[in-house]
């Protein structure tokens, strides 16, 4: 009979051991994306191990927390959990979240499986290859949490389809798209550090609170079972960081330049979030600003100090980010409110409670550049004119984001940047997405900016209507326009019995 | 380096290229301080359309739903073309006066601020 091995031995055989010398082919032909990003890396042995667990030992704990979860999926719909949720407004966020953020855990999914091929150093390979796999289960996990909310709510049934398709979710994916695309020693530091260590806590506390807060005990249990390897994803993305700035000094000014670049992509797409928050939630958890403060301006600050001992100084724009906390929601809500007709959940002016809590949460912005946005579409609503923006808007060529974000200095003045590139004019909505552009333009003249794809035919039709049918499949009527009247908003009304 | 990338002198297929626009030209038009309409508009326009043809026929429709809309001065607008004060000729075509493939051109109304004076 075999002798069982202790525990160190074990480790030792299912991680470093699992690596080979190439003594008949090239090692730079085995591993050929690991230099051409300009980092170097002297000894990948240096590598420490972020977290200490074997497959078998991962099978066992990922399959412990699977059984709890899904007995807690089963619960929650034999007990008709959707008809607990605060009210039907809400479910509006986990629209959001499937078809905006579940794809991206897919996304996280296949590029870390690119990356952990692409790496030298095995210890590195098999960090980023069970990151992989926790990627895929999370997608998993929460798409059959969802799939109870989608058999009574509508906006949920094609979430992979409108990831790849429609306006607003190019944004997430086009980051994600950004990220895969470039070397694996970038896509470590854009998603590894930057989304999964620095912003992590700005895109899920949001959410599985905001469920909490609901009454959502679905979304807040794969919250609770994601926990444990998120974790574990925030130590290797710190482990990424310093092991490139302690392998060659020559890496401080890429890391650094990539920092800078994933803080404010990063940033972008968390003005989906900022909108859930202090629009999208019936209660309330804290505002955007509130959770900028604390879970970057706080934690992240801390962080930088950290970093600074390798050079490493706080990411440009951040002062940029400060002043645009009192402004991103209520502009990034605007556009939605503008485009409900073109998005697969709904929209609403915030009510007379509602108002007064942003007022109190931004007491030097909202009421003099937000409230009277929503007074006006109330008249107009009123009047039976429900406002839904005529015609498409202009995006910004790196973040994709209609252009609805506006001077700090002059906020009802919409921010304007440009480049000229090879004779042809690109138009970006900040300084940080026209520093982007300048940095690699060619790789993003071939944005696929979903408004100049509808133009060019591209979408499968002429007119905006038959794009969000048959190009988006929206459900014409029932995904997309206002709230009130909705056919969801008239379903959760017959089951709670008010007229 | 335009860009970093494992292929040498890799370059990236300019998607929206004036070619794919069918003989159009696409033109970004936004109305400044005037935040009902959350952004610019996209419009593809025929390159020789005059500006005053512009004015007639595309500012109701990109435009229109907005309170102030009826009330705007045309004579009294400034504007921007790409950043950059511009008079229009509303007799010449917009290519013509300058007008090229993603060109963004702004109109301010002074006498306009806005719903509730609000720039909104």
């Amino acid at each position: 009979m075999a002798t069982k091995l202790n525990i160190k031995d074990k480790y030792r055989l299912l991680t470093r051991d699992l690596d080979w010398d190439f003594d008949y082919q090239d090692r730079k032909e085995a591993f050929p994306q690991e230099d051409f990003e300009g980092i170097k890396i002297t000894d990948w042995s240096k590598w420490e191990d972020p977290f200490r667990l074997t497959m078998d030992a991962y099978w066992k704990y990922q399959a412990e927390k699977e059984k709890k979860l899904y007995a807690i999926f089963d619960a929650f719909s034999q007990n008709n959990g959707h008809v607990n949720v605060t009210d039907a407004r809400y479910v509006n966020a986990i629209k959001l979240f499937l078809t905006g953020v579940s794809p991206l855990e897919y996304q996280a999914h296949q590029g870390f499986a690119a990356v952990g091929r692409q790496f030298s150093g095995v210890g590195a390979r098999v960090a980023c290859q069970m990151q992989s796999l926790d990627e895929l289960r999370h997608v998993q996990t929460q798409v059959h949490a969802m799939s109870h909310y989608n058999k009574f709510f509508d906006g949920f049934h094609e979430f992979p389809h409108m990831h790849d398709r429609v306006w607003y979710l190019s944004v997430p994916k086009s980051f994600f798209d950004d990220a895969r695309s470039a070397g694996p020693f970038e896509f470590m530091i854009a998603i590894g550090f930057s989304f999964e260590y620095v912003l992590t806590n700005l895109l899920f506390v949001p959410f599985m609170s905001g469920a909490a807060y609901n009454g959502d005990m679905a979304t807040v249990t794969f919250g609770f079972s994601a926990q444990s390897d998120e974790a574990r994803h925030m130590t290797l993305g710190l482990e990424v960081i310093k092991f490139l700035l302690e392998q060659h000094e020559d890496n401080l000014p890429i890391v650094q330049k990539w920092i800078n670049k994933w803080l404010w992509r990063g940033y972008r797409v968390l003005a989906l979030v900022a909108m859930m928050m202090d629009y999208m939630l019936p209660n309330k958890v804290m505002s955007w600003k509130e959770a900028w403060e604390v879970y970057f301006e706080d934690a992240a600050g801390s962080l930088f100090k950290d970093l600074a001992r390798y050079g490493i100084v706080m990411p440009d724009y951040v002062e940029t980010i400060a002043k645009e906390k009192e402004h991103l929601s209520h502009q990034a809500w605007w556009i939605f409110y503008n485009f409900t007709h073109a998005s697969a959940f709904h929209t609403w002016i915030p009510s007379a409670k509602e108002l007064d809590w942003l007022s109190e949460k931004y007491p030097s912005t909202f009421d003099q550049y937000y409230r009277p946005r929503f007074e006006l579409a109330a008249e107009m609503e009123k009047a039976g004119e429900r406002f839904y923006c005529s015609g498409l808007p202009q995006l910004c060529q790196v973040c994709q984001i209609p252009m609805g974000f506006t001077e700090m200095d002059n906020p009802t003045l919409i921010s304007y940047r440009d480049s000229v590139y090879k004779d042809d004019r690109y138009h970006f909505c900040s300084d940080g997405c026209k520093t982007i552009f300048d940095d690699e333009p060619e790789k993003y003249v071939h944005s696929w900016l979903p408004v100049q794809q509808i133009f060019q035919g591209n979408c499968g039709g002429a007119d905006v209507e038959t794009v969000l049918k048959d190009y988006y499949r929206i459900n014409m009527g029932a995904d997309n326009m206002e709230y009130a009247g909705s056919p969801d908003d008239l379903r959760w009304k017959a089951w709670k019995g008010v007229a | 380096m335009p860009v970093h990338a494992m292929t040498p002198d890799y370059h990236g297929d300019v998607k929206d290229a004036r070619e794919n626009y069918h003989g159009n030209i696409m033109v970004f038009i936004g109305w400044d301080h005037h935040l009902l309409f959350c952004a610019s508009k996209a419009i593809p326009l025929p390159p020789d359309m005059t500006f005053g043809q512009l004015i007639e026929q595309v500012m109701p429709d990109a435009f229109g739903q907005h309170p102030e809309f009826k009330k705007i001065n045309w004579e009294t607008a400034n504007w921007l073309l790409d950043g950059q004060a511009f008079s229009p000729d509303l007799s010449k075509g917009l290519e013509e006066q300058g007008v090229g493939h993603k060109s963004l051109i702004r109109f301010a109304t002074p006498e306009l601020m806005g719903y509730a004076n609000a720039g909104i």
